[in-house]
């Protein structure tokens, strides 16, 4: 079991060690930084000694090392479009797009269990068919034309909500929240709801498929036998195995609504990391599209070992340490 | 021949499709759709891009009423530059499903080539290829096709990125999307190396390259084929999606994605017809092709996930 663990720890920092190649190879050969930094009237002599203070001349795997050491210390470079460090960038919009992704995932993860669990006992009824043909238009809708309908109809239309923004914000040490204020807490309806609602019809079909499964198990039927009320079946009995399928897949689907966030942050002009990397590749901001590139990665990467260590935890077959799942 | 093609509309797939009125409607769909797109210069009543056709005082024509300045009248409407959106609106499907279809026949054949490699191969190359694989499907598509396009467009020159984008556009969603075809060709293909006429041609010393695409790749073909299908209609989708985002086809060469992104700016003012008639046709194209998708893979029903 300690061989796989480390086996799949060794993967990971694999993983994010190409990655890292990737995010450099970006910074060293996108452009030449010594054509940017020195002007019209150079010598061959300038050029020569510009390259030798910023390190240009030494082997690839030092300056690698060098850019992944820099990195390791929060060190990734200045914006080429805001002219500022990169770090600070970030930290600003950070909060925003974790905001949102944890009331999607919350919101997502509590529906779609709702939903899920309703429909897979009731088989068969009105409530069931809406939900099912709700999630069947939620899911060939393009994310952002969801998006743009929720505007249209509970901010133009029904004025009701902001169509974009983060509302009013507060300070708590350096992270800014939207949580605390009704305009924040508005704001954060519509990209919400638009982020969670594919996430919640995956989280449903797969609690629905699920929960019908077990249903069909003889220890349901014993339960049954023995006379046990139905509630009991469900949430006591059933609910349970259920469940442990739904949890990691959550977590998967975590690193999936940041990324997915993109395209939210887009429509709403929410102020996240996500809006960020679009200006950043429309503008060709290497050290922007670099950084997004390795945060995302490592919270990838991470996110994943994690569920994979949970599923360790949770199901002994996996402990021989024989068996690799990928 | 008459023959030849009683034995074609007897077939079993023949049969499947005559049997379901969804994949006829939604074959009809696509069939009209992508005719439009390829017969678009000859259907579109104006030549969107040609701007001595333009008139200004068309813009913002509303569908079907004559516009207020100079009479005409468009049947979807025009856009706020006098653009006939009809016209625009089959241009831009003919580029939507332009980067689809490449992309997905990139996709397919570095997917199908790598997977049979790694299934013909084995050890360490199959290792190698899966793993890299593996670690590409944990990223979500948008994401690796953005980044992939962001990369492409720095090391395109400046003057030529315009021109460009399109191209970069397709390597971008076929590189995000052949891990599919990948895992498909290599599951299918395994199967078949098991068989005794694989065996046969190896052993009667036929050369690797042979074996792989005259003997195993005609008998992986048809789910090959579901999933060839589906990701038109995902990449599609994708498409118009970076498109929307900005980071995919420029204004100058607009697919739907980019016309809805457009009209976007419009849509809260009143002017509803620039976003919705692109959103609408946008729709119908990724649905139609989605459920043929659905109905083909039923029909073949092949083992997808082995």
């Amino acid at each position: 079991m300690l061989s796989y663990v480390l086996r799949r720890a060794s993967q990971s920092v694999l993983v994010l060690l190409a990655v890292g190649l990737v995010a450099f190879s970006m910074f060293r050969f996108v452009g030449d930084p010594v054509e940017n930094l020195l002007g019209q009237e150079r010598t061959d002599a300038d050029i020569e000694r510009l390259r030798e203070q910023l390190g240009l001349d030494d082997p690839f795997p030092i300056q690698y090392w060098e850019f992944l050491s820099r990195a390791a210390q929060g060190d990734l470079g200045i914006s080429f479009r805001q002219g500022r460090l990169v770090a600070d960038i970030f930290i600003e919009r950070l909060p925003a797009t974790l905001e949102l992704a944890f009331v999607s995932a919350a919101f997502a993860l509590l529906f779609g269990v709702l939903f899920g669990i309703y429909t897979s006992i009731r088989r068969k009824g009105i409530l069931t068919n809406v939900i099912l043909t709700g999630s069947l238009i939620g899911v060939s809708l393009p994310t952002f034309l969801i998006g743009i309908l929720l505007i249209y109809i509970f901010a133009v239309e029904l004025g009701w909500l902001p169509s974009f923004g983060r509302g009013d914000v507060v300070q708590v040490g350096w992270w800014s929240t939207g949580l605390l204020t009704e305009s924040g807490l508005k704001a954060l309806i519509l990209p919400g709801l638009t982020l969670g609602l594919y996430q919640m019809t995956l989280i449903m079909r797969l609690v629905r498929s699920e929960m019908s499964e077990v249903l069909r198990q003889d220890y349901i039927r014993f339960a049954r036998a023995r006379g046990l009320s139905d509630r009991a079946i469900y949430f006591r009995h059933a609910i349970k195995n259920t469940l442990i399928p739904v949890i990691t897949i959550t977590g998967l689907q975590l690193g999936s609504i940041i990324a997915f966030a993109i395209i939210t942050e887009t429509v709403f002009q929410w102020p996240g990391v996500g809006l960020l990397f679009i200006d950043s590749v429309q503008f060709v901001d290497i050290p922007v599209m670099a950084a997004y590139l390795m945060m995302i990665s490592v919270m990838f990467v991470v996110i994943n070992f994690i569920v994979d260590m949970l599923y360790l935890a949770i199901d002994p077959r996996l402990r021989d340490g024989k068996t690799s799942f990928s | 021949m008459t023959g030849h093609l009683y034995r074609i509309w007897d077939s079993d797939l023949c049969w499947s499709f005559r049997q379901s009125p969804v994949a006829m409607v939604s074959a009809c769909i696509s069939i009209a759709l992508v005719l439009c797109a390829i017969l678009a210069p000859l259907i579109a009543p104006y030549n969107p891009f040609d701007p001595s056709t333009l008139n200004l005082m068309n813009g913002f024509s509303r569908p079907m009423e004559p516009n207020a300045f100079t009479g005409e009248t468009f049947l979807l409407g025009t856009d706020d530059q006098g653009r006939d959106m009809f016209s625009t609106i089959l241009y831009g499907m003919r580029i939507s499903l332009f980067v689809g279809f490449m992309a997905v026949i990139f996709a397919m054949v570095l997917g199908v080539l790598l997977g049979l490699v790694a299934a013909y191969a084995g050890g360490r190359t199959d290792a190698i290829i899966m793993r890299i694989a593996d670690v590409q499907l944990t990223f979500p598509a948008i994401l690796v096709a953005i980044l992939i396009f962001g990369i492409a467009k720095g090391f395109t020159p400046v003057h030529l990125r315009d021109q460009m984008a399109i191209w970069v556009l397709i390597l971008s969603i076929g590189l995000s999307d052949w891990v599919q075809f990948a895992r498909v060709a290599r599951g299918a293909a395994l199967v078949e190396i098991q068989k005794e006429y694989v065996e046969a041609a190896i052993l009667i010393g036929r050369r690797p390259e042979i074996i792989i695409f005259r003997h195993i790749l005609p008998n992986v073909v048809s789910p090959i084929l579901v999933i060839a299908t589906i990701s038109l209609a995902l990449a599609i989708i994708l498409e118009a999606t970076l498109s929307f985002l900005g980071v995919g086809a420029p204004p100058t060469q607009p697919s739907l994605g980019t016309l809805i992104r457009i009209g976007q700016s419009f849509f809260f003012s009143g002017e509803w017809w620039i976003l919705f008639f692109p959103a609408v046709t946008l729709l119908m194209l990724a649905l139609s092709v989605n459920l043929l998708g659905d109905w083909l893979r039923d029909a073949l029903n092949p083992k997808l996930d082995d």
